[in-house]
């Protein structure tokens, strides 16, 4: 991995740790897309609770992590909303990264014992038949 | 109003077999885009691709209100194929929803091959098809390449939610009008696709200019200026 690419890496590491560290507190808390059509057609008190109809929420079964120690972007003991959120965030960023990451870096190609696949090759070499990503 | 909230189909909404068939569905899917990842991944995409999953993730916790008591979020198809590809950026957005689904919570078990099948296969797919078209045909500038990740944005996130539509008109476990259902989803769809075609437009904009090597639709998709001149 070159220097410059480490520098993009880093930098963009940085921007999804902000968004989801702080930004994320300042995101909506209304039920997106998805949970507004699953509410369609039921009726809901103060305290969000169904008080009629028929829709898809009251189909919802609990998750079977709902236990979790990171369960719903929150990180259980931490009473303070934002950190708890800031944090959770944070931790999933760098799980998913790490994850992500080791998985791809394992599935790719060697590119010393692939000659002729070696780095930036894609680029240099547009006709090459094997280059037909489309 | 700072709650991040669950956003993934949940346990129940749909049945049990149609669940379980999608399991098999994404798992056969996913396979495929192993298969075809192996031959895209390098040095240089690996390390992005990660990234790229993260950064999905990060912006999948920033929820835009889109109407009165109605919110969206990204779900990242349009993004990931734009910079590291459709078989790569399928598995990125699969690699969020399963951390999503076993750490945070989010998105049921039984439920994670809808999940999978809607936003990681289904919406990344839509989403390539109209970058590879778009980019043929738009100009080669950065609004050409902001106006590809708008339309595709839009598109692929509609019919990402027509995946659900499908899935609940099979299995789904409420007795409700599949028409409704399907009325409401691609309404707030479009909404939320506006809103994720902007974030995708913002981004890969400024990656290509920072690094246009790293876009990789500008390798694979645009023919390479010195290829036609040559040809020329």
């Amino acid at each position: 991995m070159t220097g410059r690419l480490r520098v993009f890496l880093a930098g963009g590491l940085l921007v999804a740790l902000l968004l989801a560290g702080v930004v994320s507190n300042f995101a909506s808390g209304s039920p997106d897309g998805l949970d507004h059509a699953a509410r369609q057609g039921c009726t809901f008190n103060a305290d969000d609770e169904i008080t009629g109809g028929t829709c898809m929420a009251q189909q919802e079964q609990e998750h079977q992590l709902a236990d979790s120690p990171l369960a719903d972007y929150g990180i259980r003991g931490i009473d303070n909303e934002y950190l708890s959120t800031g944090l959770s965030g944070v931790l999933g960023v760098l799980l998913t990264f790490a994850i992500g990451g080791g998985m791809f870096w394992l599935l790719r190609r060697r590119s010393p014992e692939e000659g002729g696949h070696a780095l930036g090759e894609d680029l240099a070499s547009p006709s090459e038949p094997s280059d037909q990503k489309a | 109003m700072d709650d991040v909230q669950a956003m993934h189909i949940a346990n129940g909404i749909i049945n049990g077999p149609v669940s379980a068939i999608f399991i098999a569905i994404a798992m056969a899917g996913l396979a495929v885009c192993v298969w075809r990842a192996k031959l895209d991944l390098d040095d240089r995409l690996a390390p992005m691709a990660g990234l790229v999953a993260a950064f999905i993730f990060a912006v999948q916790m920033l929820n835009f209100q889109v109407l009165p008591g109605v919110s969206g979020h990204l779900l990242g198809g349009t993004l990931a194929v734009i910079l590291v590809g459709p078989w790569v950026g399928a598995l990125c957005v699969s690699t969020v929803l399963i951390v999503q689904a076993l750490v945070f919570a989010d998105g049921g078990l039984t439920a994670l091959g809808l999940n999978i099948t809607n936003m990681a296969l289904i919406g990344t797919a839509a989403a390539y098809l109209l970058v590879a078209l778009l980019l043929r045909v738009l100009p080669r500038s950065s609004r050409g390449l902001g106006a590809t990740a708008l339309i595709a944005s839009v598109i692929g996130v509609v019919v990402a939610a027509m995946g659900f539509v499908a899935e609940f008109a099979l299995g789904g476990t409420a007795d409700l009008s599949i028409t409704a259902v399907a009325a409401t989803m691609a309404g707030t769809h479009t909404l939320i696709g506006i809103g994720e075609g902007l974030i995708a437009a913002t981004t890969v904009v400024t990656v290509a200019k920072v690094r246009p090597d790293l876009v990789y639709a500008l390798r694979a998709f645009r023919a390479p200026i010195r290829a036609k001149a040559a040809v020329a």
